[in-house]
């Protein structure tokens, strides 16, 4: 391995890094708000909607992520509809991660028992502050979990991003293989980057696992 | 009873569930200071009687009224009507993620809008009567079954309802723990509690009521003012045919 090498690139995998990280969490951000926004719509089961609802998920959860994107990208500017590669991996990203918030929550919530409800029903209070007060505490600390392995699972998605031209880690490690050949301070670098991205991510999350647990439920 | 006190009416309750009756033609009223207990076999409808009157299942027909005004799940005013009715659950039910004192406060401050200081004054007061105002900061997981089913009947009654309706709330106790929560239903009882009570234990029931209901097959089979009388010898055959299960002599 060449220390010059690897100290001559770096900067370019900074670069990606930060390129990454931004369309990454934009992603997850959108695929909370669609996930929410699903959820809500089911709760509520509202006519048709929810079927579309269902019809989204299904094809988002069936479908990879490689030809959602090739779709975005290539397909719908042939209807008329273009977009700059990066809201394309935004949306893509947020569009995938949405279907599978949405059964995240949804295993959340069907985790606490229907008498939950009821008890605070009893209690004269309406089915919104139900909602609020006694099932969604208890519910997002059930999801936590899920929601942190979606978070994961998005941003290491992220690395087909280079199909539409995006100069991800993953477009940079191939670009300079290409150019320079220098594959194995090339494969080095970009798990190091990788790891640099997810690894404060997990951290963070099983942190918030824990401290949700013990504010929530005392344990 | 005297007149003109009355609290809840049930007029011809009809219930149905995918096709089976549960509840059929149930009349009833129940005046202020009653203490009503249900009796009757798994399954005679009796559980259901109850959450019906919270308006936790729909009905099919009939109606039930609370001070006149009537008890409609899909009505604007149900979760004001819910609010006059307390009720305790068989498996307690008490929320997970909060102590036992947000437990006994929650709907007050939230519901009735009222002042924190308030609800959390009255709520010692009333956790104490019941031997656990020292356990106020406690997490439910950390109590046991029957200091459970104490603190959910202290949130129900910290709501102030008209009338409080009692789910075999010792069904799910373990034998040591069942005389502590009863204990607390008997004072309440002697404080006048207007109360609608399902149980499984007959020397409680016989202790407690006013009023007997024997239930089967979703109807009043029996019913007696003297409860005495009712558990040494039944009127009606079923009614004697059960009493007999509880008997080992």
């Amino acid at each position: 391995m060449e220390k010059e090498v690897i100290l001559q690139y770096l900067p370019l995998y900074r670069e990606a890094l930060l390129l990454t990280l931004r369309i990454g969490w934009q992603g997850v951000l959108l695929a909370l708000v669609f996930g929410v926004a699903c959820t809500w719509i089911r709760q509520l089961k509202i006519p048709v909607l929810k079927s579309l609802v269902t019809v989204y998920i299904e094809l988002f959860r069936n479908t990879p992520l490689l030809v959602q994107l090739f779709f975005l990208y290539f397909a719908l500017p042939k209807a008329g509809i273009r977009m700059t590669p990066e809201l394309c991996g935004s949306l893509g990203l947020g569009l995938l991660g949405g279907a599978y918030m949405a059964e995240t929550f949804r295993s959340g919530l069907e985790s606490i028992a229907p008498i939950q409800e009821e008890s605070a029903l009893s209690l004269g209070m309406t089915s919104m502050q139900a909602l609020r007060y006694v099932i969604l505490p208890q519910a997002a600390t059930y999801s936590i979990s899920g929601i942190v392995a979606n978070v994961i699972f998005l941003l290491k998605e992220t690395s087909v991003f280079s199909v539409i031209s995006l100069m991800d880690l993953m477009f940079t490690a191939k670009d300079l293989i290409g150019m320079y050949a220098k594959t194995l301070e090339c494969l080095t670098l970009l798990v190091v980057f990788y790891l640099i991205m997810l690894l404060p991510v997990s951290v963070f999350g099983s942190w918030l696992e824990r401290r949700m647990r013990r504010a929530e439920f005392g344990a | 009873m005297e007149h003109g006190n009355e609290v809840l009416r049930i007029e011809h309750l009809h219930k149905e569930f995918e096709g089976n009756v549960i509840i059929n033609d149930i009349s009833l009223t129940v005046h202020k200071g009653e203490v009503i207990v249900v009796i009757g076999p798994s399954g005679c409808g009796k559980s259901t009687l109850l959450r019906c009157i919270n308006a936790l299942e729909d009905i099919q027909g009939g109606q039930i009224l609370l001070d006149g005004v009537p008890v409609d799940r899909t009505a604007k005013n149900i979760s004001r009507m819910r609010e006059k009715i307390g009720m305790v659950f068989q498996s307690y039910d008490l929320f997970p993620h909060k102590t036992i004192l947000q437990n006994v406060t929650l709907a007050p401050i939230k519901v009735q809008k009222r002042k924190k200081e308030d609800a959390e004054k009255e709520a010692v007061e009333l956790l104490d009567r019941v031997g656990l105002a020292d356990r106020k900061d406690d997490y439910p997981r950390q109590l046991s079954g029957g200091q459970k089913q104490r603190v959910a009947i202290v949130r129900a009654l910290c709501m102030h309802p008209d009338i409080l309706l009692l789910d075999e709330i010792t069904a799910a106790l373990d034998p040591e723990m069942v005389h502590e929560v009863l204990e607390v239903v008997l004072s309440l009882a002697r404080s006048g509690s207007t109360m609608l009570i399902v149980t499984h234990e007959m020397a409680f029931a016989r202790a407690v009521a006013n009023r007997i209901l024997f239930l089967d097959d979703g109807r009043i089979v029996e019913e007696s003012a003297d409860p005495k009388k009712f558990f040494a010898c039944p009127e009606t055959e079923r009614a004697g045919a059960f009493l007999k299960t509880f008997d080992y002599e």
